[in-house]
């Protein structure tokens, strides 16, 4: 039992460690990596426009949701004047980087950790190291950094469409006055908070592409299984601990900046 | 030993692989001669495609050296490995093309990552490769949407664009009917003296490989039990060589005398 737990341990260490370096090592292929900038543009381009419909839909309903949900709750202490100060505040500090980053998790994550398997298993992999081509540079570097760029901004975009969807809830739906929203809005959110939140969006932007192109990258050495099933399970195990992360990080960012 | 090394591209000494408990290559010894076509045959298992591998630099050998025009290329000489894979492509056996790129795309990749030529040169040297090889029209069309010929033909264009030294291919004919193995062979040949690059071969198709190849070798056990000219092969008495070239005359007996027991059995009843 001792024995199993000691190993198991060590495999999480094993993997951290490994992990940290094919992160470093993504960073570092970046210096003298050819036509990088293209790259990034069409990593950029997978990321976020793809990623664009489900951002909008999922932030429209959270800040619906919300709307509502806090308009009851605050009509209850006849605080509906702060329905801007809730709607706001919990989009930008915890529910905009949060959630954007999981539907990006489920949208452009799980799409790299399978192209990745796929490629690697189908020697594609192979061929770029064969040709002198670092697969770090050609295949993750550009990812990674199109992610520090474009999670922020999706991020933004899903705080911008909740904020509408709060205003359309307790506005146009609940009869709030749209001056009374919109000013507690303004009142309320500080640069601090968009700081906040921007470190979350880069941070977890960082974490979910780095994790999903990890697991994508090593699909051959997933010991459950090989060919298609190896994919399969180390995409899920990329959405599954990306996700994971998301909040853990979420956690750990919030307690440091409060 | 200065006129031998001008003479051998490749020099591959006592190479030793073993996967877990598995000896894979256990010695394997090869010299591949400057602009020549050299097939290595073995059965399948024999440890061939290992063998490229370590060549390519896919697979690291646990020992052994291997020589490119003289230089060592050893570990921890990444000058030298940088050096060996500008002047080396490798055909993979499922060709290893890049799906989600047309065919333009996939041969000019290399030279837009390795070369610093601008995107109008990267482009004329692409479509020439594409043109040579004949698949100029195709140059628009995804891997998915081309014949396995076609695909073997594009992975060949991709692999020469370069204009690498020395081709290694990894078993071209896998799984293609005697045409086919004919068609790819043909190719290899008549590319191989049109770019006048070195082909090292491994297959196990040895008909098409004792026509098309100046020198052949056998792997068996990880170990290089011949090597010669097809001459050679053809009339070597090594019993490890008899058995690889009579095979199917060895199958034309087995199967006489199953007949012949069925011939017994019928009379008996």
């Amino acid at each position: 039992m001792l024995r199993a737990i000691g190993r198991y341990s060590l495999s999480i260490v094993h993997e951290l460690g490994d992990f940290a370096l094919f992160t470093g090592q993504a960073f570092r292929s970046a210096v003298g990596a050819r036509r990088l900038g293209r790259r990034i543009v069409r990593a950029g381009f997978e990321q976020g426009v793809r990623c664009l419909p489900v951002i909008l839909i999922v932030g429209m309903f959270t800040g619906l949701v919300l709307g509502l949900q806090g308009y009851y709750v605050l009509n209850r202490f006849g605080s509906e004047s702060l329905l801007g100060t809730l709607v706001s505040l919990s989009l930008i500090r915890e529910l905009g980087p949060a959630l954007a980053a999981l539907m990006l998790v489920g949208q452009a994550g799980s799409a790299l950790a399978a192209e990745l398997g796929i490629q690697r298993n189908t020697e594609q992999i192979a061929a770029l190291e064969t040709m002198g081509v670092s697969s770090h540079a050609y295949l993750v570097t550009p990812r990674l950094l199109a992610a520090l760029v474009v999670y922020p901004m999706q991020t933004a975009l899903f705080v911008t469409v909740g904020l509408w969807g709060g205003s359309l809830s307790g506005s146009v739906l609940l009869g709030l006055e749209p001056g009374v929203y919109w000013s507690s809005v303004e009142h309320a959110v500080k640069a601090q908070d968009v700081r906040e939140c921007i470190i979350k969006a880069v941070t977890f932007g960082l974490l979910t592409i780095s994790l999903c192109a990890y697991h994508g990258f090593n699909a051959h050495r997933c010991s459950s299984a090989t060919g298609a099933r190896a994919v399969s399970a180390s995409t899920t195990r990329a959405v599954v601990q990306s996700s994971i992360i998301v909040l853990a990080a979420d956690y750990i960012i919030t307690s440091f900046l409060v | 030993m200065g006129a031998d090394s001008n003479q051998m591209l490749l020099r591959i000494d006592g190479l030793f692989k073993q996967f877990d408990r598995n000896v894979v290559l256990d010695g394997a010894s090869l010299n591949v001669p400057r602009g020549s076509l050299v097939t290595v045959l073995g059965r399948s298992g024999a440890g061939k495609s290992v063998l490229l591998k370590c060549l390519a630099d896919v697979i690291r050998p646990d020992s052994g050296s291997i020589h490119f025009d003289g230089r060592l290329l050893s570990i921890g000489d990444a000058s030298a490995r940088a050096d060996f894979r500008r002047r080396c492509s490798f055909l993979f056996q499922s060709n290893a093309l890049f799906d989600s790129l047309t065919a333009l795309e996939n041969v000019a990749l290399p030279l837009e990552q390795t070369t610093d030529l601008s995107d109008k040169e990267i482009r004329e040297r692409s479509l020439e490769a594409l043109r040579q090889i004949e698949l100029e029209a195709h140059q628009d069309r995804y891997p998915g949407q081309l014949s396995g010929g076609m695909q073997k033909r594009l992975a060949l264009a991709r692999a020469i664009v370069t204009r690498p030294e020395l081709v290694l291919f990894d078993e071209p004919t896998a799984g293609l009917d005697p045409l086919r193995r004919n068609a790819v062979f043909a190719m290899i040949a008549k590319y191989q003296r049109q770019f006048g690059f070195t082909a090292l071969v491994v297959t196990h198709d040895l008909t098409e490989a004792l026509i098309a190849s100046d020198r052949v070798a056998l792997l068996d056990k990880g170990r290089m039990c011949f090597e010669g000219t097809p001459a050679e092969f053809s009339a070597s008495t090594a019993a490890m060589v008899g058995d690889f070239r009579d095979s199917a005359e060895a199958l034309g007996r087995t199967l006489a005398a199953i007949r012949r027991g069925e011939a017994l059995q019928s009379e008996d009843s």
